[in-house]
């Protein structure tokens, strides 16, 4: 049962990487490829309506999280208190600058929310980045199952490694090239004309940049936590996973001039949800590895909660899922195709 | 001031701050159906109009409760990690649930509502008002059922390392505190709702302008303000009471600032808890109706904090005392206002009583803050615990985060909070003076 716990967490985590990650990427790049307040207003319309559906899996990602794995929630959560506390300061920043920015004709208050939406989504996706290096690295876990997460140390790895140092840099880096890509095949099924052209542009760089980052951040994973490539081999979808990140790599460029637009943006989705897999696969059954010590490593069995809770808590769950899909397929079929800016997040 | 006080320092800012604006959408949710439902039934587009225009007041105030709500999912961890492993088999249920079910609900449909509206058609556009409304109650109702655990903990066993865990779940779903708070607490988001909904009516008839919308958005505040009003008081407020005198009479004790034992037990009207001579100051008394209030006869017996072990009293018994206070002073003056309004609207002298129209304009900061003083009188009557008789506030927080730190991220909140205040308070204002949108079709405003 803590197994199926473990996935659902995992996969309602790389749900909502996969959701928010293309409107992450999107506020990345309008400021590079949206010049005219026309096109950035598109660029917004394109997630508008959707953004906050998919901000809402982190919420219930977070909930399951909780639910499942009390102690690896609290130990997490206290541990990086300061972290944590600017990555709320970051979502409340996003979500008002894409809310707020229509609401004013003047090309000041624009800029300026449009400069916000810029920082919070690119800083946003490093700490994401970032927040991963962190659960495969390892933090300083106490025997108390708690820990102190110091901001950043001396960036070496080791017993008491900051919250950020070389390798969960590198790994937020990944993340920052990666949703860019994301948001930029996003941009580029959903937007027109020139705007459309340069999303088409930046996706074709930026899959060069995640292909080296890509690269360099597996070796360097290789090095500061060898035991997940271990892991990997030694369970039963190790190989296919590995398969599938490079399956849906390649696929990007190949489906990007033949197939419709669609095609490359859904093998984006596929790369990041894969390689998510991976590392869960690599991960499990630790939740949060311990530098001190191993033995004061959180896993799934010391950080449920036990009782009726997990057994009762399935059932629900596969309910509030065939509902929510249900929502979501309406709600991205509504706002389907093109971006029209006649109606919605015009003005 | 310790780690601990600036837990409760932070997390009482930022609660605050937060449900300043979901007592709002929760109460204009039901509103707005009402006005979409009247729209469609009366076939008059004056509703749909004023449907329209307070779809965007709701948007605005929508996107700021999101983004304050999402530090209060984070809190549970980041601040009372050891409230979370004590409690976390229990309550991390209903904030799942609150995610899957409510948040998804919610957020989904606010998008088909707000930009939908062409490409939906009047059904199942009022279908998306009418799935907006339903997850924003019932992530209410999933916040309350955790908070009534808090409150009168149902449901659980304890378990081998000493932590809590699920035993029975309808039991905790179902808590009776659950309930009644839920009932006392929605229906006093239905207050704010009308009392702003009348207030900017009254504002555009009062500077006449927008007076055919305006009648209408003061006639549904009026009517929904005035069953909310009642319903606050009883069953509501009422039954949250005996749920008080029965589980917690020590928080009771200390609402009223009672500190001698009695039966035919006083209700101070006035005066000011003086907690080191343990008396109340200069009281207006009125006797017996404690009694009754608490336990239904006007003999029976109500403990007073004398008789009370002092390490089980709230440790703010004024800041308790006055939120209790102020929260039924202003409950007893709402129902005043609304029943003179909702004669006068029955007599069609409303809108001519330009007095009453410039009280009802100025009173919608009152429910915000009775609200928040009733939250206040909740939070700080379940002192000493987190979870009332088994874990202490003192033992709830997170061990190894430093006073420093939260005092950091409260400062911080509060800065972004206060900018975002600002301008939050100037689009509202913009929105009001834009005024509602002109009927679309034959039916064109007269004024």
């Amino acid at each position: 049962m803590e197994t199926t716990w473990f996935i659902i967490v995992s996969l309602m985590m790389a749900t909502y990487v996969v959701l928010d990650g293309f409107d992450f990427g999107a506020g990345i790049l309008h400021l590079f490829i949206a010049k005219t307040d026309i096109e950035r207003r598109s660029v917004i319309a394109a997630i508008g309506p959707l953004w906050d559906g998919n901000e809402v899996w982190l919420l219930a990602g977070g909930g399951v999280l909780f639910f499942s794995f009390p102690r690896a929630y609290s130990a997490g959560f206290s541990g990086f208190y300061l972290p944590l506390t600017m990555v709320l300061w970051l979502l409340i920043m996003r979500g008002i600058s894409i809310e707020f920015r229509s609401l004013e004709k003047s090309t000041l208050w624009r800029s300026f929310w449009d400069g916000v939406f810029f920082l919070s989504s690119a800083l946003m996706a490093i700490v994401l980045g970032a927040a991963l290096g962190n659960v495969i690295r390892g933090v300083p876990l106490e025997k108390s199952g708690f820990f102190s997460g110091p901001l950043f140390t001396d960036f070496a790895t080791g017993e008491h490694p900051g919250v950020l140092d070389w390798y969960t840099v590198l790994v937020g880096l990944f993340a920052f090239a990666m949703l860019a890509m994301h948001g930029a095949l996003y941009l580029r099924m959903k937007l027109v004309g020139e705007i459309r052209a340069r999303a088409a542009a930046a996706a074709k760089k930026l899959f060069v940049a995640v292909v080296i980052l890509g690269v360099l951040a597996t070796g360097a994973t290789q090095i500061v936590q060898p035991s997940i490539f271990e892991h990997l081999r030694g369970g039963p979808f190790g190989w296919f996973l590995v398969f599938a990140v490079v399956a849906s790599l390649v696929a990007i460029p190949l489906t990007y001039k033949k197939a419709g637009e669609g095609a490359p943006f859904l093998a984006s989705c596929a790369l990041i949800a894969t390689m998510l897999a991976a590392t869960a696969a690599g991960v499990y059954p630790t939740l949060l590895s311990s530098t001190i010590d191993p033995a004061y490593s959180l896993n799934i069995s010391n950080a449920s909660a036990g009782g009726i809770g997990l057994n009762v808590g399935i059932y629900w769950w596969v309910a509030a899922m065939i509902i929510t899909i249900g929502y979501f397929i309406y709600l991205f079929k509504t706002f389907g195709g093109k971006v029209d800016l006649e109606e919605g997040y015009g003005h | 001031m310790d780690a601990v006080s600036w837990n409760r320092f932070q997390f009482g800012f930022l609660i605050t701050y937060h449900y300043l604006f979901p007592q709002l959408t929760m109460g204009l949710a039901l509103i707005i159906l009402i006005l979409k439902i009247l729209a469609i039934r009366k076939q008059d587009e004056r509703y749909d109009s004023a449907a329209q225009f307070w779809a965007k007041i709701f948007g605005i105030n929508f996107a700021v409760g999101v983004v304050t709500g999402i530090p209060m999912e984070f809190q549970f961890g980041t601040n009372w990690a050891q409230f979370s492993n004590f409690a976390g088999g229990v309550i991390s249920l209903t904030l799942a649930l609150e995610g899957l079910f409510a948040f998804f609900a919610e957020s989904a449909f606010l998008g088909l509502f707000l930009y939908g509206r062409k490409r939906l058609g009047p059904k199942l556009h009022l279908f998306s008002a009418f799935m907006v409304f339903a997850g924003s109650w019932l992530s209410g109702y999933f916040i309350i059922a955790t908070n009534a655990f808090m409150q009168h903990p149902v449901g659980y066993e304890i378990g081998k390392s000493g932590a809590l865990q699920l035993a029975d779940m309808w039991a905790y779903l179902l808590n009776p505190w659950a309930i009644w708070q839920y009932l006392h607490n929605m229906t006093a988001a239905v207050i704010t709702g009308s009392f702003v909904v009348c207030a900017v009516g009254a504002y555009y008839i009062l500077s006449d302008r927008h007076n055919e919308v305006a009648r209408k958005f003061t006639t549904v505040g009026v009517v929904t303000g005035l069953i909310a009003c009642i319903i606050i008081l009883f069953p509501t407020g009422d039954q949250h009471g005996k749920m008080m005198a029965k589980y917690q009479p020590a928080a009771l004790a200390a609402m009223e600032g009672k500190f001698e034992t009695s039966d035919k037990a006083e209700m101070a009207l006035i005066g000011q808890p003086d907690i080191v001579n343990r008396k109340l100051d200069n009281p207006l008394v009125v006797p017996y109706v404690l009694s009754f209030l608490a336990y239904g006869s006007f003999g029976a017996e109500v403990k007073g904090m004398n008789d009370m072990p002092k390490d089980e009293l709230p440790d703010n018994i004024e800041l308790l005392y006055y939120g209790y206070h102020i929260m039924v002073g202003l409950g007893t003056i709402f129902i005043l206002l609304m029943v003179t309004a909702a004669i006068k609207l029955k007599r069609n002298t409303l809108f001519s009583s330009r007095y009453l129209l410039w009280i009802l304009m100025f009173a919608f900061p009152f429910p915000y803050i009775a609200t928040t003083f009733g939250w206040m009188t909740a939070e700080l009557g379940r002192q000493p615990w987190t979870v009332y008789g088994l874990q202490r506030t003192v033992h709830a927080s997170s061990p190894l985060v430093s006073g420093g730190s939260i005092a950091f991220s409260s400062l911080g909140f509060m800065g972004l909070y206060l900018v975002m205040g600002v301008l939050f308070l100037y689009l509202i204002g913009k929105q009001i003076a834009g005024g509602p949108p002109e009927a679309e079709g034959t039916l064109a405003e007269a004024a």
